[in-house]
């Protein structure tokens, strides 16, 4: 057995008193796309935010590539917090794409893309712009690499926004509803540059209401409910009949046109 | 009412314009300062800035103005009434543009702070990169309403002993006995002025990378 990319020891997160996540255990294998599905509010966008390092766990442990993220056990056995740099070079691995794509306004397509390369790892401008150039060829839009955010339609920018994200190298990339604020019309383009992404063997955990997507793309599936993951496993295993209840209950709910041939 | 006295007036605007700007200019720099303290975590930075906005937006420029001019001299400082007018009308916007400033900071929508610190930018790289700039864009249009505030109020200098378009035409008005005429002019060169300012603002807003059209 290989080194997960990433695996999450009964993690804990609570905002304040209310508790959002609960014992969760995971473990992402490394070259394979994970999908993360439930309800809304169920704690999705806040376990990945807690493999990010966005948000800190409450309680508990994440390993990257068999490195502690954010906090590791001392020999006393008590949850001690790393020292920065070291967080910052374990997460240096990950890399980020969100519901709202977040690029920079200010900055063109290109700038967007070669951002970090410029000031984080202090490529020369010429370097970094032929790099980032590079991403945005990847993902269809060489010719848009002059192009503000505001000048982009959702689709492109979210293109750019994994453009941004794969510019890093990352060893493993997570997306948050990476569709949710597109026009139906758009999240087939997002899905393409995703569904290649899955091809390469990039290590993939994937928040997404495209159940067509999860059933034909991942690996594994799990299923979170009421900040606990209910069931995991193959999608031909997870959706297959009979289903439990919150399952059942959820697809109703979310049933899109990928879904509709494979219920 | 004759070209030399019109003359006059656009010609006592320079003082107008000249310490508008300046105080515009120092007074932004007072708001960075400010604005900093006021987005510390610490009390201890954030309370005095807290006090000295809430005393400059709350006591009138006229007063301050006066304030200033007989506090300076009292405390040892003789200086000509241009510096009085001036530290008076920077202090006062540096307070208006710190909560400006203050509030567009704010405003700068988290997501893009996550992506700069997925992305691995420093703190320090994250504000002069993306906090700054962005926050300043958001802040652009107050800014441009600032300086025609400060445009206006500048008129109150003139109780300070300086020869602005307000002073001028108040005393052309009373020499000449042509009140109405002059005070129009007055107001048609203010008006001139402020739109110049409002005009350039909207084009400069436009033309910023990224601006939408
Ligand atoms: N920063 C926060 N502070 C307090 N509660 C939060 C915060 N972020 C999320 N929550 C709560 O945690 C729960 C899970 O949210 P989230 O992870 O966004 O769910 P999902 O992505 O599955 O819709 C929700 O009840 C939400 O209100
Ligand atoms: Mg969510």
């Amino acid at each position: 057995m290989t080194l997960p990319a990433i695996s999450v020891q009964n993690l804990v997160k609570r905002f304040g008193t209310s508790t959002v996540l609960e014992a969760i255990n995971l473990t992402i294998p490394a070259g394979q796309v994970s999908c993360l599905i439930g309800p809304s509010g169920s704690g999705k966008s806040t376990l990945l935010r807690c493999l990010a390092f966005l948000e800190e766990a409450s309680e508990g442990m994440i390993t990257v590539n068999g490195e502690a993220l954010g906090f590791f056990e001392n020999s006393r056995g008590e949850r001690e917090r790393l020292p920065l740099a070291q967080i910052r070079r374990v997460r240096s691995q990950i890399g980020m794409v969100f519901q709202q794509f977040n690029l920079w306004p200010h900055m063109t397509a290109l700038g967007n893309v070669a951002e970090a390369l410029k000031t984080v790892h202090k490529a020369p401008k010429a370097e970094a712009e032929e790099r980032a150039l590079a991403q945005l060829t990847k993902v269809g839009l060489a010719n848009r690499a002059g192009h503000y955010p505001s000048q982009l339609s959702g689709g492109q920018q979210q293109r750019v926004a994994i453009a941004r994200a794969l510019a890093l190298q990352p060893k493993i990339m997570l997306f948050d509803e990476p569709t949710s604020a597109l026009d139906p019309e758009l999240t087939g383009e997002v899905l393409n540059v995703m569904r290649d992404l899955a091809t390469e063997g990039m290590t993939m955990v994937v928040v997404s209401h495209e159940i067509g997507f999860a059933a034909t793309v991942a690996q594994q599936i799990s299923f979170l409910d009421q900040g606990r993951i209910l069931f995991a496993g193959a999608p031909g295993h997870v959706f297959a009949k009979p289903r439990h209840p919150r399952l059942e209950q959820f697809l109703d709910t979310y049933l899109d046109r990928g879904a509709s041939m494979l219920v | 009412m004759t070209f030399k006295l019109f003359n006059l007036l656009v010609q006592a605007s320079v003082w107008t314009i000249g310490i508008s700007a300046i105080s515009i200019v120092i007074g932004f720099i007072l708001a960075l300062g400010l604005s900093a303290a006021l987005l510390s975590a610490r009390k201890l930075y954030r309370r005095p800035a807290e006090f000295f906005i809430s005393f400059f937006r709350g006591v009138p420029l006229l007063v301050q103005l006066l304030l200033i001019y007989n506090l300076l001299p009292f405390i040892g400082l003789n200086v000509p009434s241009i510096v009085a007018a001036i530290v008076g009308m920077s202090l006062c916007t540096a307070a208006y543009q710190a909560e400006n400033l203050r509030g567009g900071f704010e405003s700068v929508p988290k997501g893009f702070i996550e992506a700069a610190d997925m992305a691995g930018l420093s703190p320090r790289q994250i504000f002069m990169r993306i906090k700054a700039p962005i926050a300043l864009r958001l802040t652009f249009p107050a800014l441009v309403n600032e300086a025609i505030m400060i445009l206006k109020s500048s008129s109150l200098v003139s109780v300070v002993g300086i020869v602005e378009i307000t002073r001028m035409a108040q005393d052309l008005a009373s020499s000449t006995y042509m009140p109405i005429e002059i005070f129009s002019s007055a107001a048609i060169i203010y008006l001139a002025i402020c739109w110049i300012v409002a005009m350039t603002g909207k084009y400069v807003e436009r033309s910023l990378p990224g601006a939408v059209k």
